[in-house]
């Protein structure tokens, strides 16, 4: 096979590598944050999945909410109607989550960019309003509470510190990257690269375009519902605030800081996100909203890419200045 | 339940015409340079603001403090436009998305800040209270008043694009900005003057509508879902399309809410999907 047509180097390297022993080394750096480190993998476990479908396939979304909301709501009415066994709740959230991305994929994917934010949105809305009015199995606006998770395996409880919802989260946030890993470094994920570039050039060189996209628009919906049903079984708590517009919002500003298109940087945004969030909403909450606003209002107009594009643009800068000493 | 008819349909127009008024801008700039300006809504909230400002410090009458709602609004307009909206145009949509969605947050965060989190209240003059008898239906009087001024405006607004030499412009632009471009008109200003004069109208929206949209600090991200698809259902740039998606969504709005109220927000965005699915282009351009 020449060169020219080899697939992406799926090999692991050592950055990543280092990257997932430091979370597994914060469970004892950090043993009183861990609440807060599992809301981190879970977010962003969800930006990894609007990854997928924005930074890889180049669909625009404003309402990824939906899958996640999904997820959680699936997750939460089975604990609480007494079936609180944790990963089988899981499997059935991103089964569920799936499903409303697969139907809704042939709304979502129609039209131009400005269809589809507005689509998207209007279908994470829909379903808003819907778990709201469904009072009775949802809770509406007080939310799901009273749920019974059952201990992991069997064995272990979900304690107070947070300390088996933290490495639960962990394993099946790592199983479920390696997965994604696994798909945008196939031939497959090879081809949504080709989509977002050109969708046109890759439905004439005879590749189904519109199925393609149906499929990984699923897949990362069940990824979402997966967060989501984390999101639910670690707090043991669904509010409305799951399908709403800010976290459609939020997510897309994570994945941007982060940078889209190399699945590290939905984790790497939710990260920087939820620590600046926790720090400095402590100061004010009305405050944070602003500097978050004026900190995408930056990036968008100074640093395109997110992080990740100005620490390429920073190297490539100096390799350039070392290069012309 | 038909009794309240033409009631509900009143209160429709009513709701309707407040719509038209503050998307208008949105919908002249989106079509102009294809911009997508989440951050709409803030303009709107900054002249209902500023109406209450001049109407309850400063003790102004409340038809000047609509004045000022304009002016305020344009004026803010005009110098974001200047300063920042015209680095985004040609962005990629999500960088456009992005951008003013971190406006809208700032927007409100400022207003929280400056203004407090609760709604704000409003003194109409005593001319413009009550209710009165039309063709056998009671209407109130502010309502009326309202959709007389939005008609004017929107007359007088289609006299603009249709009659004047600016507006010729306008229609060139939307039409085909290279093209437009090449025969010599300044596509850059006619864009600043419109976004000028959308801004200032959706003040004079925000201002019109604290009685009935209210005003808190939220506002913007409330009512963004509207105002979008008024634009997108109407088609962007037109001053018709505009004005029979902002009628047909305030009358399905308001009797959806009459008439089927635990549905709440949902008529309105399945309507919303729906059309946009019927309609991708806009009402106006399947027609023609």
């Amino acid at each position: 096979m020449s060169v020219a047509f080899s697939l992406p180097d799926a090999r692991w390297r050592a950055a990543e590598i280092a990257f997932w022993i430091a979370t597994g080394l914060v469970f004892f750096v950090f043993p009183s944050h861990l609440v807060l480190a599992s809301q981190v993998l879970i977010t962003g476990l969800f930006a990894v999945s609007l990854d997928l479908v924005l930074g890889y396939a180049g669909i625009v979304s404003l309402g990824h909410a939906a899958m996640f909301g999904t997820g959680a709501y699936v997750a939460g009415i089975l604990a609480r109607n007494g079936w609180g066994e944790p990963l089988s709740g899981l499997f059935a959230a991103g089964l569920a989550a799936a499903a409303v991305a697969f139907v809704t994929s042939f709304l979502a994917l129609r039209g131009e960019d400005l269809t589809r934010l507005m689509v998207t949105l209007g279908i994470s809305l829909l379903l808003y309003e819907a778990a709201n009015q469904a009072g009775v199995w949802t809770g509406g606006v007080d939310g799901l509470s009273d749920m019974q998770v059952r201990d992991l395996f069997g064995v272990f409880p979900f304690d107070i510190r947070g300390r088996t919802a933290y490495l639960y989260t962990l394993a099946v946030v790592f199983l479920v990257f390696c997965a994604a890993r696994r798909v945008v470094h196939s031939p497959f994920g090879l081809s949504l690269r080709g989509i977002r570039e050109s969708p046109r050039r890759m439905a004439a060189i005879g590749s189904p375009v519109q199925r393609r996209l149906v499929v990984v628009y699923t897949l990362a919906g069940a990824m979402a519902g997966i967060a989501g049903a984390l999101l639910a079984q670690t707090t043991q708590f669904v509010g409305l605030e799951v399908l709403g517009f800010s976290r459609s919002a939020d997510l897309l500003i994570m994945l941007v800081l982060g940078g889209a298109g190399w699945l590290y940087g939905g984790l790497v945004g939710a990260a920087l996100f939820l620590v600046a969030q926790s720090l400095l909403s402590r100061l004010n909450p009305v405050y944070w909203e602003f500097w978050l606003g004026l900190l995408i209002v930056l990036v968008v107009l100074l640093a395109r890419g997110g992080i990740n594009g100005a620490l390429t643009r920073v190297s490539a800068r100096l390799g350039l200045a070392r290069r012309q000493a | 339940m038909l009794s309240a008819l033409p009631g509900v349909l009143f209160d429709g127009v009513a709701y309707g015409s407040l719509l038209f008024l503050i998307s208008i801008g949105l919908s002249v700039t989106l079509g102009l340079m294809n911009f997508i300006n989440l951050a709409h809504g803030a303009f709107a909230m900054v002249g209902g603001y500023a109406c209450v400002v001049a109407t309850l410090r400063y003790g102004l009458p409340f038809g000047v403090a609509l004045v000022v709602a304009f002016a305020v609004a344009a004026i803010a307009g005009g110098v974001l436009e200047r300063v920042l909206y015209r680095r985004l145009y040609g962005r990629s949509p999500l960088d456009q998305v992005l951008f003013t969605i971190g406006l809208t947050f700032m927007s409100i965060a400022a207003a929280t800040w400056v203004f407090g989190s609760g709604q704000q209240p409003v003194r109409l003059p005593d001319t413009l209270l009550g209710q009165t008898r039309i063709l056998g239906v009671d209407v109130g009087i502010y309502r009326l008043f309202l959709i007389a001024i939005v008609f004017a405006l929107a007359s007088g607004l289609a006299l603009l694009v249709t009659r004047t030499r600016f507006g010729a412009r306008i229609r060139a632009s939307v039409d085909d900005a290279r093209t437009a471009a090449g025969l010599g008109i300044d596509v850059e200003r006619v864009f600043s003057v419109t976004f000028t004069l959308g801004s200032g109208l959706a003040g004079l929206g925000g201002a019109l509508g604290i009685d009935v949209l209210g005003l808190d600090p939220t506002f913007p991200l409330k009512y963004m879902v509207y105002f979008l698809l008024v634009v997108v259902v109407g088609g962007a740039g037109t001053i018709v399309g505009t004005l029979c998606a902002a009628m047909v969504l305030g009358i399905f709005d308001v009797a959806g809410k009459y008439y089927v109220p635990w549905a709440g927000a949902f008529v309105i965005y399945a309507l919303m999907v729906a059309l946009l699915l019927l309609f991708p282009r806009g009402l106006l351009r399947r027609i023609r």
